[in-house]
């Protein structure tokens, strides 16, 4: 058994059953994630949410799942109809492997990349193409219009997701993600970890994070009221489950950068407990939980305002922030608190 | 043929297909629905060759934000491309000598390409010890350390080329209504509306 892994195809399974326990744990997760967003927006305005499909209602998504997949799928007439199916598929696939290069532990990665932060980063900006594709497909003018609003918002917030994520890279001097926790561990336990010497950038960033996956306050793009759905307006069934699912998981991977590269990734808040990956995924339920709890309390913005705040606010405090980090870390500020280029050079 | 052989022809043989695709599909969307996909097969290619910080800015730059923009654009024009590609067929003939002869100048530049004796060696002297550092930093340091009047000049005509865009298309109109966040975030609730209490069957 030992001899038969040690071989090119013995590689290639084990690699394919790493990646498909990613992807269990992903698509798991996301069938909870949706339930606690719904619990959490029930509980905010006082109602019970779901709590009839299974104890508490847990299964309600497993339900809902079933539902959508066994419906028909309506083509609309005048479609494309190769770029109207390709786009949920390639929202819900660029979601999934972004994941490929996210730890859950030390060393517990698909791929350790030493550029894994621009990895992560390039199939996000892939992801607007989901969008787009789906929006021009359905022959729909409100599809239309909700997907080349959704491109621009989301073009224009991952300018300054780029900007904070430059500020923690040259606090690193790394682009890997083993790397960047490895700097956050300190003598100074969670005190060390980056939320603190960036910490303007950390309410920019899950600001950012929030209107670069469409989730409320920022859901332009669907915008119920004016725009129906948005670019997902003319999608049923199965194609309809996969541009959710796949928003679900962009909302999913970007709790799990923030972790990554503000909290601390695997490191344990607490001195004397041991890091792990429970540490990483309690981490990513807690940021979660905020963004249900944003979706929840905060109304939605209008699109200009959305724009505006986004490249005459955001672009040049995160700008300014890159400035400031550089000379910081140059010149070894507090004791070289932003300046850890010690760890994995 | 191990897998980075066969990695390179799926990705070689990908980038020359979309590119061909880019040319002859119908559809001008398709057209660069295709030229993305070239790009990315293009990724590839420079992450086989060990370049994977410059794969991935191709992937951020050119697809993540340039190619969206071409796409807008053409998604927005509202031109009868069929219409165009059907009056090709007379003009092939001329496109295809021109094709040759273009092809056939490159042919010859690359023919008679010779390399002065000491020019790799010079190259080869800024380059960083790759065997020390990565090639992120080894990218940066040519960069922001040795070409770094270069680097900036690059980057000033990159500025000077957008303020000429902006400056070309930036004009005042008379009479537009604007939105002033400034005034409207200023606005005083208790002026802006006003509660009556409006008595049944009598109205104000």
């Amino acid at each position: 058994m030992a001899e038969f892994l040690g071989t090119g195809a013995g590689m290639a399974l084990i690699m394919a059953v790493q990646g498909l326990m990613v992807i269990a744990f992903v698509m798991i997760s996301l069938l909870f994630l949706v339930y606690a967003d719904r619990k959490v927006w029930a509980a905010v305005q006082m109602r019970r949410g779901p709590n009839v499909v299974g104890p508490f209602g847990l299964l309600q998504t497993v339900a809902d799942a079933l539902k959508f997949v066994v419906k028909e799928v309506v083509i609309p007439a005048g479609v494309d109809r190769p770029v109207f199916f390709l786009a949920p598929l390639l929202s819900f696939v660029l979601a999934v492997l972004a994941w490929a290069v996210i730890p859950f532990n030390e060393r517990w990665v698909l791929s350790d990349l030493n550029v894994a932060i621009l990895f992560v980063f390039a199939v996000a900006s892939l992801e607007v193409y989901g969008v787009i594709m789906g929006g021009w497909a359905s022959n729909s003018k409100y599809a239309f219009l909700g997907s080349l609003r959704s491109a621009a918002q989301m073009i224009s917030y991952e300018v300054s997701l780029g900007l904070i994520i430059i500020g923690v890279i040259i606090t690193t001097g790394s682009m890997n993600f083993g790397a960047i926790v490895a700097a956050q561990d300190t003598a100074y336990g969670l005190f060390g970890w980056y939320w603190l010497p960036h910490l303007p950038m950390v309410v920019l960033f899950f600001i950012s994070a929030l209107a670069e996956t469409n989730r409320p306050p920022f859901d332009l793009p669907e915008a119920e009221s004016e725009l129906v759905a948005g670019f997902m307006v003319e999608y049923s069934s199965t194609p309809y489950l996969l541009f959710m699912a796949g928003e679900y998981i962009a909302i999913f991977l970007m709790c799990a950068l923030m972790t990554l590269i503000f909290f601390g990734g695997w490191l344990s808040p607490i001195p004397g407990l041991p890091d792990g990956a429970f540490w990483m995924v309690a981490k990513m339920a807690v940021m979660f939980f905020m963004f249900a709890m944003v979706k929840a309390i905060v109304p939605r913005y209008r699109y200009d305002q959305l724009m505006r705040i986004g490249w005459k606010v955001f672009l040049p405090l995160s700008l300014a922030w890159v400035v400031i980090v550089a000379f910081l870390a140059k010149f070894e500020v507090l004791g070289g608190f932003w300046a850890r280029f010690a760890v994995g050079a | 043929m191990g897998v980075a052989e066969y990695a390179f022809y799926a990705f070689a043989i990908t980038v020359v297909t979309a590119g061909l695709l880019v040319v002859v599909s119908r559809n001008p969307v398709h057209s660069v629905l295709w030229l993305i996909l070239a790009f990315l097969s293009t990724a590839g290619l420079f992450v086989l060759l060990a370049a994977e910080f410059v794969a991935m800015l191709l992937i951020i730059v050119y697809v993540g934000a340039i190619a969206v923009l071409f796409l807008f654009v053409v998604m927005m024009l509202d031109v009868d491309f069929a219409g165009l590609k059907a009056g090709m067929a007379p003009y092939v003939p001329i496109a295809g000598l021109i094709g040759v002869v273009l092809l056939m100048q490159l042919g010859l530049a690359y023919g008679a390409w010779t390399t002065a004796e000491g020019a790799p060696a010079l190259r080869q002297a800024v380059m960083p010890d790759l065997d020390e550092v990565h090639n992120t930093k080894a990218l940066g340091l040519l960069l922001y350390d040795q070409y770094f009047y270069l680097f900036q000049i690059a980057g000033l005509i990159l500025l000077v080329a957008m303020i000429g865009a902006i400056v070309l298309t930036l004009r005042q109109r008379e009479g537009v209504k604007r939105q002033d966040v400034l005034a409207q975030m200023s606005r005083d609730p208790a002026k802006a509306m006003e509660l009556k209490d409006v008595k049944p069957g009598q109205g104000l």
